[in-house]
Protein backbone atom coordinates (compact mmCIF):
# COMPACT_ATOMS: atom_id res chain seq x y z
CA UNK A 1 0.00 0.00 0.00
CA UNK A 2 1.14 3.52 -0.76
CA UNK A 3 2.02 6.18 1.73
CA UNK A 4 -1.22 7.60 3.10
CA UNK A 5 -0.02 11.21 3.06
CA UNK A 6 0.06 11.03 -0.75
CA UNK A 7 -3.21 9.19 -1.02
CA UNK A 8 -5.40 11.53 1.01
CA UNK A 9 -5.63 14.43 -1.48
CA UNK A 10 -5.88 11.95 -4.36
CA UNK A 11 -8.93 10.21 -2.96
CA UNK A 12 -10.63 13.26 -1.54
CA UNK A 13 -13.13 13.45 -4.42
CA UNK A 14 -14.42 9.94 -3.65
CA UNK A 15 -14.91 10.84 -0.01
CA UNK A 16 -16.94 13.93 -0.86
CA UNK A 17 -19.06 11.74 -3.11
CA UNK A 18 -19.55 9.19 -0.34
CA UNK A 19 -20.55 11.87 2.18
CA UNK A 20 -23.16 13.25 -0.23
CA UNK A 21 -24.32 9.77 -1.12
CA UNK A 22 -24.80 8.85 2.51
CA UNK A 23 -26.67 12.12 3.12
CA UNK A 24 -29.08 11.17 0.33
CA UNK A 25 -29.33 7.60 1.61
CA UNK A 26 -30.08 8.88 5.12
CA UNK A 27 -32.88 11.10 3.83
CA UNK A 28 -34.40 8.19 1.93
CA UNK A 29 -34.40 5.71 4.79
CA UNK A 30 -35.13 7.94 7.75
CA UNK A 31 -37.81 10.33 6.52
CA UNK A 32 -41.42 9.31 6.08
CA UNK A 33 -42.42 12.15 3.79
CA UNK A 34 -42.53 10.94 0.21
CA UNK A 35 -41.52 14.27 -1.40
CA UNK A 36 -38.51 14.39 0.87
CA UNK A 37 -37.64 10.84 -0.14
CA UNK A 38 -37.59 11.99 -3.77
CA UNK A 39 -35.32 14.90 -2.83
CA UNK A 40 -33.07 12.39 -1.07
CA UNK A 41 -32.97 10.23 -4.16
CA UNK A 42 -31.97 13.30 -6.17
CA UNK A 43 -29.12 14.05 -3.78
CA UNK A 44 -28.00 10.44 -4.11
CA UNK A 45 -28.25 10.69 -7.89
CA UNK A 46 -26.16 13.88 -8.05
CA UNK A 47 -23.49 12.22 -5.91
CA UNK A 48 -23.27 9.34 -8.39
CA UNK A 49 -23.00 11.84 -11.26
CA UNK A 50 -20.21 13.60 -9.41
CA UNK A 51 -18.42 10.29 -8.95
CA UNK A 52 -18.43 9.63 -12.69
CA UNK A 53 -17.47 13.17 -13.66
CA UNK A 54 -14.62 13.31 -11.15
CA UNK A 55 -13.30 10.02 -12.54
CA UNK A 56 -13.29 11.48 -16.05
CA UNK A 57 -11.10 14.44 -15.06
CA UNK A 58 -7.49 14.21 -16.16
CA UNK A 59 -4.85 16.60 -14.84
CA UNK A 60 -4.35 19.36 -17.38
CA UNK A 61 -7.10 17.98 -19.59
CA UNK A 62 -9.36 20.40 -21.42
CA UNK A 63 -13.07 20.08 -22.12
CA UNK A 64 -13.58 17.40 -24.81
CA UNK A 65 -14.11 19.71 -27.77
CA UNK A 66 -11.51 19.13 -30.47
CA UNK A 67 -9.07 21.91 -31.21
CA UNK A 68 -5.69 21.97 -32.90
CA UNK A 69 -3.89 23.59 -30.01
CA UNK A 70 -5.05 21.24 -27.26
CA UNK A 71 -3.15 18.06 -26.52
CA UNK A 72 -4.98 16.50 -23.59
CA UNK A 73 -8.71 16.09 -23.07
CA UNK A 74 -10.89 14.87 -20.25
CA UNK A 75 -12.48 11.49 -20.74
CA UNK A 76 -15.66 12.18 -22.75
CA UNK A 77 -17.39 8.83 -22.23
CA UNK A 78 -18.56 9.44 -18.62
CA UNK A 79 -19.83 12.83 -19.76
CA UNK A 80 -22.06 11.14 -22.34
CA UNK A 81 -23.34 8.59 -19.85
CA UNK A 82 -24.15 11.20 -17.24
CA UNK A 83 -25.68 13.59 -19.77
CA UNK A 84 -28.33 11.05 -20.62
CA UNK A 85 -28.60 9.90 -17.00
CA UNK A 86 -29.53 13.42 -15.85
CA UNK A 87 -32.40 13.70 -18.30
CA UNK A 88 -33.61 10.19 -17.54
CA UNK A 89 -33.28 11.08 -13.86
CA UNK A 90 -35.66 14.01 -14.20
CA UNK A 91 -38.10 11.86 -16.15
CA UNK A 92 -38.15 9.24 -13.40
CA UNK A 93 -38.44 11.98 -10.78
CA UNK A 94 -41.50 13.26 -12.59
CA UNK A 95 -42.96 9.75 -12.61
CA UNK A 96 -42.29 9.42 -8.87
CA UNK A 97 -43.94 12.77 -8.18
CA UNK A 98 -46.94 11.72 -10.26
CA UNK A 99 -47.22 8.59 -8.12
CA UNK A 100 -47.07 10.77 -5.00
CA UNK A 101 -49.94 12.90 -6.27
CA UNK A 102 -52.00 9.76 -6.90
CA UNK A 103 -51.11 8.42 -3.44
CA UNK A 104 -52.23 11.72 -1.95
CA UNK A 105 -55.56 11.30 -3.75
CA UNK A 106 -56.04 7.76 -2.55
CA UNK A 107 -54.97 8.21 1.08
CA UNK A 108 -55.12 11.96 1.70
CA UNK A 109 -51.57 12.04 3.02
CA UNK A 110 -48.00 11.73 1.79
CA UNK A 111 -46.53 10.54 5.09
CA UNK A 112 -45.47 6.91 5.03
CA UNK A 113 -46.48 6.23 8.65
CA UNK A 114 -50.00 7.57 8.11
CA UNK A 115 -50.40 5.46 4.98
CA UNK A 116 -49.36 2.30 6.82
CA UNK A 117 -51.75 3.21 9.64
CA UNK A 118 -54.62 3.70 7.19
CA UNK A 119 -53.87 0.38 5.52
CA UNK A 120 -53.96 -1.37 8.88
CA UNK A 121 -57.28 0.10 9.92
CA UNK A 122 -58.84 -0.64 6.53
CA UNK A 123 -58.15 -4.35 6.56
CA UNK B 1 -49.65 35.78 -11.73
CA UNK B 2 -51.91 37.81 -14.00
CA UNK B 3 -51.36 41.12 -12.25
CA UNK B 4 -47.59 41.31 -12.27
CA UNK B 5 -47.11 43.71 -15.13
CA UNK B 6 -43.31 43.71 -14.80
CA UNK B 7 -43.26 39.93 -15.10
CA UNK B 8 -45.62 39.99 -18.05
CA UNK B 9 -43.64 42.56 -20.01
CA UNK B 10 -40.24 41.07 -19.21
CA UNK B 11 -41.33 37.54 -20.04
CA UNK B 12 -42.89 38.70 -23.30
CA UNK B 13 -39.50 40.16 -24.13
CA UNK B 14 -37.59 37.09 -22.95
CA UNK B 15 -39.53 34.19 -24.46
CA UNK B 16 -38.46 34.70 -28.10
CA UNK B 17 -34.85 34.82 -27.02
CA UNK B 18 -35.24 31.68 -24.93
CA UNK B 19 -36.68 29.88 -27.94
CA UNK B 20 -33.91 31.23 -30.15
CA UNK B 21 -31.28 30.15 -27.64
CA UNK B 22 -32.83 26.67 -27.53
CA UNK B 23 -32.54 26.41 -31.30
CA UNK B 24 -28.95 27.65 -31.15
CA UNK B 25 -28.11 25.02 -28.54
CA UNK B 26 -29.85 22.40 -30.65
CA UNK B 27 -28.03 23.09 -33.88
CA UNK B 28 -24.72 24.25 -32.47
CA UNK B 29 -24.31 21.11 -30.36
CA UNK B 30 -21.82 19.73 -32.89
CA UNK B 31 -19.34 22.51 -32.24
CA UNK B 32 -19.79 23.57 -28.66
CA UNK B 33 -21.53 22.30 -25.57
CA UNK B 34 -25.14 21.55 -26.23
CA UNK B 35 -27.36 19.10 -28.03
CA UNK B 36 -30.81 17.66 -28.11
CA UNK B 37 -31.28 17.02 -24.41
CA UNK B 38 -30.38 20.53 -23.28
CA UNK B 39 -32.15 22.23 -26.17
CA UNK B 40 -35.35 20.30 -25.49
CA UNK B 41 -35.35 21.35 -21.87
CA UNK B 42 -34.70 25.03 -22.69
CA UNK B 43 -37.39 24.98 -25.35
CA UNK B 44 -39.84 23.49 -22.86
CA UNK B 45 -38.78 26.09 -20.28
CA UNK B 46 -39.97 28.86 -22.59
CA UNK B 47 -43.45 27.32 -22.80
CA UNK B 48 -43.51 26.65 -19.07
CA UNK B 49 -42.60 30.30 -18.41
CA UNK B 50 -45.41 31.37 -20.69
CA UNK B 51 -47.79 29.05 -18.88
CA UNK B 52 -46.76 30.37 -15.47
CA UNK B 53 -47.11 34.03 -16.38
CA UNK B 54 -50.09 34.06 -18.71
CA UNK B 55 -52.04 31.12 -17.31
CA UNK B 56 -52.00 27.49 -18.36
CA UNK B 57 -55.16 27.83 -20.45
CA UNK B 58 -53.48 30.36 -22.73
CA UNK B 59 -50.36 28.24 -23.00
CA UNK B 60 -52.58 25.32 -23.96
CA UNK B 61 -53.98 27.42 -26.80
CA UNK B 62 -50.46 27.94 -28.14
CA UNK B 63 -49.56 24.30 -27.77
CA UNK B 64 -52.59 21.98 -27.58
CA UNK B 65 -52.43 18.64 -25.80
CA UNK B 66 -52.75 16.76 -29.08
CA UNK B 67 -49.76 18.61 -30.52
CA UNK B 68 -47.48 17.74 -27.58
CA UNK B 69 -48.52 14.11 -27.77
CA UNK B 70 -47.84 13.90 -31.49
CA UNK B 71 -44.45 15.60 -31.02
CA UNK B 72 -43.68 13.21 -28.18
CA UNK B 73 -44.03 10.22 -30.46
CA UNK B 74 -42.59 11.98 -33.49
CA UNK B 75 -39.19 12.49 -31.85
CA UNK B 76 -38.79 8.78 -31.08
CA UNK B 77 -40.07 7.84 -34.54
CA UNK B 78 -37.57 10.25 -36.15
CA UNK B 79 -34.71 8.71 -34.18
CA UNK B 80 -35.73 5.14 -34.96
CA UNK B 81 -36.49 6.14 -38.54
CA UNK B 82 -32.94 7.41 -39.06
CA UNK B 83 -31.82 3.97 -37.92
CA UNK B 84 -34.04 2.27 -40.49
CA UNK B 85 -32.89 4.71 -43.16
CA UNK B 86 -29.40 3.36 -42.51
CA UNK B 87 -30.64 -0.16 -43.28
CA UNK B 88 -32.50 1.08 -46.36
CA UNK B 89 -29.34 2.62 -47.82
CA UNK B 90 -27.43 -0.58 -47.27
CA UNK B 91 -25.76 -0.07 -43.90
CA UNK B 92 -26.45 -1.29 -40.38
CA UNK B 93 -29.10 0.03 -38.04
CA UNK B 94 -28.13 3.59 -36.97
CA UNK B 95 -25.22 3.57 -39.41
CA UNK B 96 -24.99 7.16 -40.63
CA UNK B 97 -22.10 6.72 -43.06
CA UNK B 98 -24.39 5.64 -45.88
CA UNK B 99 -26.86 8.51 -45.54
CA UNK B 100 -24.90 10.94 -47.73
CA UNK B 101 -22.24 10.86 -50.41
CA UNK B 102 -19.31 11.06 -47.99
CA UNK B 103 -18.96 9.31 -44.64
CA UNK B 104 -18.53 12.49 -42.62
CA UNK B 105 -21.40 14.13 -44.51
CA UNK B 106 -23.58 11.17 -43.59
CA UNK B 107 -22.49 11.39 -39.99
CA UNK B 108 -23.32 15.10 -39.93
CA UNK B 109 -26.78 14.47 -41.35
CA UNK B 110 -27.44 11.49 -39.08
CA UNK B 111 -26.34 13.26 -35.92
CA UNK B 112 -28.35 16.34 -36.88
CA UNK B 113 -31.55 14.33 -37.36
CA UNK B 114 -31.03 12.17 -34.30
CA UNK B 115 -30.36 15.18 -32.07
CA UNK B 116 -33.44 16.82 -33.49
CA UNK B 117 -35.48 13.75 -32.59
CA UNK B 118 -34.08 13.75 -29.06
CA UNK B 119 -34.79 17.46 -28.68
CA UNK B 120 -38.38 17.08 -29.88
CA UNK B 121 -39.12 14.23 -27.50
CA UNK B 122 -37.48 15.91 -24.50
CA UNK B 123 -39.26 19.22 -25.09
CA UNK B 124 -42.64 17.53 -25.57
CA UNK B 125 -42.08 15.36 -22.49
CA UNK B 126 -41.22 18.27 -20.23
CA UNK B 127 -44.13 20.38 -21.46
CA UNK B 128 -46.54 17.45 -21.10
CA UNK B 129 -45.37 16.63 -17.59
CA UNK B 130 -45.64 20.24 -16.49
CA UNK B 131 -49.12 20.70 -17.91
CA UNK B 132 -50.30 17.42 -16.41
CA UNK B 133 -48.97 18.48 -13.00
CA UNK B 134 -50.75 21.80 -13.18
CA UNK B 135 -53.93 19.87 -13.86
CA UNK B 136 -54.78 21.38 -17.20
CA UNK B 137 -54.15 18.52 -19.54
CA UNK B 138 -57.37 18.56 -21.45
CA UNK C 1 -22.72 21.13 -1.28
CA UNK C 2 -22.37 19.11 1.90
CA UNK C 3 -23.83 22.06 3.85
CA UNK C 4 -26.81 22.20 1.51
CA UNK C 5 -27.32 18.46 1.92
CA UNK C 6 -27.21 18.84 5.70
CA UNK C 7 -29.79 21.65 5.55
CA UNK C 8 -32.03 19.43 3.40
CA UNK C 9 -31.87 16.75 6.09
CA UNK C 10 -32.72 19.11 8.96
CA UNK C 11 -35.40 21.34 7.51
CA UNK C 12 -38.98 20.26 7.76
CA UNK C 13 -40.47 22.97 5.54
CA UNK C 14 -40.71 21.14 2.23
CA UNK C 15 -40.78 24.38 0.25
CA UNK C 16 -37.35 25.32 1.58
CA UNK C 17 -36.15 21.77 1.00
CA UNK C 18 -37.13 21.86 -2.66
CA UNK C 19 -35.46 25.24 -3.23
CA UNK C 20 -32.36 23.94 -1.48
CA UNK C 21 -32.30 20.92 -3.76
CA UNK C 22 -32.33 23.34 -6.68
CA UNK C 23 -29.36 25.17 -5.18
CA UNK C 24 -27.70 21.81 -4.66
CA UNK C 25 -28.09 21.01 -8.36
CA UNK C 26 -26.73 24.41 -9.34
CA UNK C 27 -23.66 23.89 -7.15
CA UNK C 28 -23.21 20.49 -8.76
CA UNK C 29 -23.34 22.15 -12.19
CA UNK C 30 -20.66 24.60 -11.07
CA UNK C 31 -18.52 21.69 -9.94
CA UNK C 32 -18.91 20.01 -13.32
CA UNK C 33 -17.65 23.14 -15.07
CA UNK C 34 -14.58 23.04 -12.85
CA UNK C 35 -14.16 19.37 -13.80
CA UNK C 36 -14.29 20.42 -17.50
CA UNK C 37 -17.55 18.58 -18.19
CA UNK C 38 -19.28 21.52 -19.87
CA UNK C 39 -22.05 19.54 -21.55
CA UNK C 40 -23.00 17.83 -18.32
CA UNK C 41 -22.93 21.12 -16.42
CA UNK C 42 -25.25 22.64 -19.00
CA UNK C 43 -27.69 19.77 -18.64
CA UNK C 44 -27.55 19.73 -14.87
CA UNK C 45 -28.17 23.47 -14.64
CA UNK C 46 -31.16 23.41 -16.98
CA UNK C 47 -32.67 20.08 -15.94
CA UNK C 48 -31.70 19.54 -12.32
CA UNK C 49 -31.96 23.12 -11.13
CA UNK C 50 -34.76 24.18 -13.46
CA UNK C 51 -37.32 21.58 -14.46
CA UNK C 52 -36.85 19.23 -11.52
CA UNK C 53 -37.35 22.00 -8.94
CA UNK C 54 -40.35 23.27 -10.85
CA UNK C 55 -42.00 19.84 -10.87
CA UNK C 56 -41.44 19.41 -7.15
CA UNK C 57 -42.98 22.82 -6.48
CA UNK C 58 -45.97 21.80 -8.60
CA UNK C 59 -46.31 18.65 -6.49
CA UNK C 60 -46.08 20.67 -3.29
CA UNK C 61 -48.84 22.98 -4.46
CA UNK C 62 -51.05 19.90 -4.84
CA UNK C 63 -49.97 18.18 -1.62
CA UNK C 64 -48.92 19.56 1.73
CA UNK C 65 -46.07 21.93 2.43
CA UNK C 66 -44.91 20.73 5.82
CA UNK C 67 -43.37 17.50 6.85
CA UNK C 68 -44.51 15.64 9.94
CA UNK C 69 -42.10 15.24 12.81
CA UNK C 70 -40.48 11.83 12.39
CA UNK C 71 -41.95 9.25 14.74
CA UNK C 72 -39.06 6.83 14.80
CA UNK C 73 -35.73 7.50 16.40
CA UNK C 74 -32.94 8.34 14.00
CA UNK C 75 -30.37 6.02 15.60
CA UNK C 76 -30.87 2.99 13.36
CA UNK C 77 -30.73 4.90 10.03
CA UNK C 78 -27.62 6.78 11.19
CA UNK C 79 -26.00 3.49 12.15
CA UNK C 80 -26.78 1.94 8.75
CA UNK C 81 -25.52 5.04 6.95
CA UNK C 82 -22.28 5.22 8.93
CA UNK C 83 -21.54 1.52 8.39
CA UNK C 84 -22.27 1.72 4.65
CA UNK C 85 -20.21 4.89 4.33
CA UNK C 86 -17.27 3.35 6.16
CA UNK C 87 -17.41 0.31 3.88
CA UNK C 88 -17.45 2.55 0.81
CA UNK C 89 -14.53 4.66 2.06
CA UNK C 90 -12.59 1.47 2.67
CA UNK C 91 -13.38 0.53 -0.92
CA UNK C 92 -12.00 3.83 -2.26
CA UNK C 93 -8.52 3.08 -0.94
CA UNK C 94 -7.88 0.99 -4.05
CA UNK C 95 -9.34 3.51 -6.47
CA UNK C 96 -7.14 5.44 -8.93
CA UNK C 97 -6.10 8.89 -7.77
CA UNK C 98 -7.99 12.00 -8.80
CA UNK C 99 -6.79 13.37 -12.13
CA UNK C 100 -4.61 10.37 -12.96
CA UNK C 101 -4.24 10.00 -16.73
CA UNK C 102 -3.48 6.28 -16.45
CA UNK C 103 -6.64 5.30 -14.56
CA UNK C 104 -8.19 2.16 -16.08
CA UNK C 105 -11.32 4.07 -17.08
CA UNK C 106 -9.26 6.40 -19.27
CA UNK C 107 -7.15 3.81 -21.07
CA UNK C 108 -9.54 1.71 -23.14
CA UNK C 109 -11.38 3.01 -26.17
CA UNK C 110 -11.10 6.64 -25.06
CA UNK C 111 -7.80 7.46 -26.81
CA UNK C 112 -9.30 6.01 -29.96
CA UNK C 113 -12.40 8.18 -29.63
CA UNK C 114 -10.29 11.26 -29.06
CA UNK C 115 -7.94 10.58 -31.99
CA UNK C 116 -10.36 9.20 -34.56
CA UNK C 117 -13.64 11.02 -34.00
CA UNK C 118 -12.32 14.16 -35.68
CA UNK C 119 -11.76 12.32 -38.96
CA UNK C 120 -14.53 9.70 -38.68
CA UNK C 121 -17.40 11.92 -37.60
CA UNK C 122 -16.06 15.32 -38.55
CA UNK C 123 -17.51 17.37 -35.69
CA UNK C 124 -15.43 18.96 -32.95
CA UNK C 125 -17.54 18.13 -29.90
CA UNK C 126 -16.49 14.61 -28.91
CA UNK C 127 -19.36 14.33 -26.44
CA UNK C 128 -21.89 14.87 -29.22
CA UNK C 129 -20.21 12.44 -31.57
CA UNK C 130 -20.11 9.70 -28.95
CA UNK C 131 -23.64 10.46 -27.81
CA UNK C 132 -25.29 10.38 -31.20
CA UNK C 133 -23.03 8.14 -33.25
CA UNK C 134 -20.79 5.73 -31.38
CA UNK C 135 -23.39 5.12 -28.69
CA UNK C 136 -26.43 5.70 -30.87
CA UNK C 137 -28.30 2.67 -29.55
CA UNK C 138 -27.76 3.87 -26.00
CA UNK C 139 -29.21 7.28 -26.73
CA UNK C 140 -32.13 5.71 -28.59
CA UNK C 141 -32.83 3.72 -25.43
CA UNK C 142 -32.65 6.86 -23.28
CA UNK C 143 -35.07 8.66 -25.57
CA UNK C 144 -37.50 5.77 -25.29
CA UNK C 145 -37.15 5.88 -21.49
CA UNK C 146 -38.09 9.57 -21.45
CA UNK C 147 -40.98 8.86 -23.79
CA UNK C 148 -42.14 6.07 -21.48
CA UNK C 149 -41.92 8.35 -18.45
CA UNK C 150 -44.13 10.89 -20.18
CA UNK C 151 -46.63 8.15 -21.03
CA UNK C 152 -46.51 6.97 -17.41
CA UNK C 153 -47.24 10.45 -16.06
CA UNK C 154 -50.09 10.80 -18.54
CA UNK C 155 -51.55 7.46 -17.45
CA UNK C 156 -51.26 8.36 -13.77
CA UNK C 157 -52.48 11.94 -13.86
CA UNK C 158 -53.80 12.64 -17.32
CA UNK C 159 -57.36 13.01 -18.45
CA UNK C 160 -59.78 10.24 -17.64
CA UNK C 161 -58.72 10.09 -14.02
CA UNK C 162 -59.89 13.52 -13.05
CA UNK C 163 -63.51 12.59 -12.50
CA UNK C 164 -62.82 10.30 -9.53
CA UNK C 165 -60.55 12.71 -7.73
CA UNK C 166 -62.89 14.57 -5.37
CA UNK C 167 -61.79 18.05 -4.47
CA UNK C 168 -58.76 17.93 -6.71
CA UNK C 169 -59.85 19.20 -10.08
CA UNK C 170 -62.53 21.61 -11.01
CA UNK C 171 -65.03 19.72 -13.09
CA UNK C 172 -65.70 16.84 -15.41
CA UNK C 173 -64.89 17.82 -18.95
CA UNK C 174 -67.06 16.95 -21.94
CA UNK C 175 -64.35 14.61 -23.19
CA UNK C 176 -64.44 12.69 -19.93
CA UNK C 177 -68.20 12.27 -20.22
CA UNK C 178 -67.77 10.90 -23.71
CA UNK C 179 -65.31 8.37 -22.39
CA UNK C 180 -67.79 7.23 -19.75
CA UNK C 181 -70.39 6.54 -22.42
Amino acid sequence: MMDLSVEIPGLFNYWIVIILMMAGFYIVISHGNLVKKIVGLNVFQVSVFTLYISMSKIDGGAAPILDETIKSYSNPLPHVLILTAIVVGVATTALGLALIVRIRDAYGTIEEDDIIELERTDT
Amino acid sequence: MNNHSVLRVVSKFMIPYILLFALYVQFHGDFGPGGGFQAGVIFAAAFILYGLIYGIENARKVLPATATRILLALGVILYAGVGFAGIYFGGNYLDYNVLAATATGGQHLGIFLVEFGVGTTVAATMVTIFFVFSGQDF
Amino acid sequence: MALTAYAIIRLRNLFAVVILSGIFSLLAALLYVLLTAVDVAFTEASVGAGISTLLMLATLSITSEYEKKPAHSAVLPILIVVVTGAALIYGTLDMPLYGAADAPANLHLIPRFIEQSGTEIGIPNIVTSILASYRGYDTLGETVVIFTAAIGVLVLLGRGHNRWRPGMRKSVTPEDREEEV
